[in-house]
């Protein structure tokens, strides 16, 4: 192993040394940035390959605005908010919903069933499914909202900010930053979705996209597969993971989703808004959505706090850049979600460190 | 919350299934999944069964894990 390491290393080398610039290669998936920093991939590159953390946590890219309504909804005693387990620590207007657990109206789950079952086991109340998560979690989602229709239970409804990967990504490239060279692509979403998704990254913007798994070795050898792309000027699209992701996905799946929720412009922190970003329910399944049911609209996201979440998700400051990074802001502390989440940039940077130092 | 685990089917009954990684079981829904069977190794992700991932896939991930829950016990040691 330690031998394909140093091989993969010295190619990398080259490629770079043949390019003589400093290329930029983000990640765009929680998972990846976990990985990388946790297997001190990082500190095996050279100096001028520089890993970017991009918008691919669920909870880092979700926006105040989402949270603040999330927040002000928890104030209604009729409704049970259900909710993965890092939303309720991040930070919104007059606290985070963790401090209004002591209400009893936040649960955490540990899936979309799970929401479900709590509105069965409570007809009394109004649950709410903090729906968030990109192509990965949200069939999941569709899978229990059928089940609700099926099912005619009228106390469960989901505030869907389920987020789509590719238009973050052209984003990005079209405006944000345009200075990514490529793209290691998230493997679990492409388990869904097929890797096929990214040929319009490769053939839209000339960037190559690498699909790779999560084992510290198949990182590496996508990383690898990226510079000589580069370094040869051919971008191209390839998947590293063979023995889960297809071109072509999972159908059940896909068609799932597509029948119950349709692609809507959508805000993403430090992105702003993105067309056709976000999946929103199906108006004829309108009952189980959230913003029909009592009648609310997204509060619009208030002045930052200073927190720079925003700038980390595109890639322009490494998190050591934030005035709060390490001091105010820390895991037990977190002033951002970037630092709430384990897979936010600021926290996996904060665990971890980089050996070599921020920029 | 994006983390995926793969587990083997030990128990399935329609799509509940109770699956086991590393000797932790735990239930996931198969929905997501055509023609799966008891013994199958899945790939779970909040709840649910993604994809069907192949033995020596699963394999590696699961050392991976042991290898980093070993690694977390003794860096809390260190820290006390
Ligand atoms: S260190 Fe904290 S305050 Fe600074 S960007 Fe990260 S999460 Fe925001």
């Amino acid at each position: 192993m330690l031998d394909k390491v140093i091989e993969n290393q010295k190619i990398i080398k080259e490629a770079c040394e043949k390019l003589g610039r400093q290329i930029k290669v983000m990640e765009v998936c929680g998972t990846h940035t976990v990985a990388i920093f946790r297997h001190g991939i990082r500190a095996i590159l050279p100096q001028s390959f520089k890993m970017l953390t991009g918008p691919g946590c669920p909870v880092c890219v979700t926006d105040q605005g989402y949270i603040d309504t999330v927040l002000q909804l928890a104030e209604n005693k009729d409704v049970l908010i259900a909710t993965y387990g890092d939303m309720i620590r991040v930070p919104g207007k007059g606290g985070a919903l963790e401090t209004k657990t002591t209400n009893k109206n936040v649960r955490i789950v540990l899936s979309a069933q799970g929401a479900l079952e709590l509105a069965k086991e409570n007809p009394q109340k109004q649950v709410v499914f903090i729906a968030v998560g990109f192509e990965t979690t949200t069939p999941a989602t569709a899978v229990v909202v059928k089940e609700a229709a099926e099912q005619n239970i009228r106390n469960f409804t989901i505030f869907s900010n389920h987020k789509l990967v590719v238009p973050a990504m052209r984003a990005l490239l079209a405006g944000k930053n345009d200075k990514i060279d490529a793209f290691l692509c998230p493997g679990h979403v492409s388990a869904i979705t097929g890797y096929g998704i990214f040929e319009q990254i490769v053939a839209g913007f000339n960037r190559p996209c690498v699909v790779a798994g999560f084992e510290p070795m198949q990182i590496l050898e996508g990383l690898t597969i990226i510079a000589q792309q580069l370094a040869e000027g051919k971008p191209e699209l390839k998947s590293v993971y063979k023995a889960v992701v297809t071109q072509q996905g999972n159908a059940i799946a896909q068609n799932l989703v597509k029948e119950y929720f349709q692609p809507a412009d959508g805000y993403w922190r430090g992105l702003g808004s993105i067309p056709q970003s976000t999946l929103r329910l199906k108006d004829k399944y309108s009952k189980f959505d959230t913003m029909a049911r009592f009648g609310i609209k997204q509060i619009p996201a208030e002045e930052s706090n200073g927190c720079r979440c925003g700038e980390v998700l595109c890639g322009l400051i490494d998190p050591p850049v934030c005035q709060f990074f390490g001091k105010q802001c820390s895991p037990q502390r977190p002033i951002g979600p970037c630092m709430v989440s384990n897979e936010g940039a600021c926290s996996a940077w904060y665990k971890y460190g980089d050996d070599r130092g921020g920029n | 919350m994006c983390l995926a685990v793969p587990a083997r089917i030990v128990e399935l009954k329609g799509d509940d299934a109770v699956v086991d990684a590393l000797g932790n079981r735990f239930k996931a829904k198969t929905t997501l999944l055509a023609d799966i069977k008891i013994g199958d190794v899945v790939l779970v992700h909040a709840g649910f069964a993604i994809a069907v991932v192949e033995e020596e896939e699963a394999r590696k991930t699961w050392e991976l894990f042991d290898e980093i829950i070993a690694f977390e016990k003794t860096q809390n040691k260190v820290s006390g």
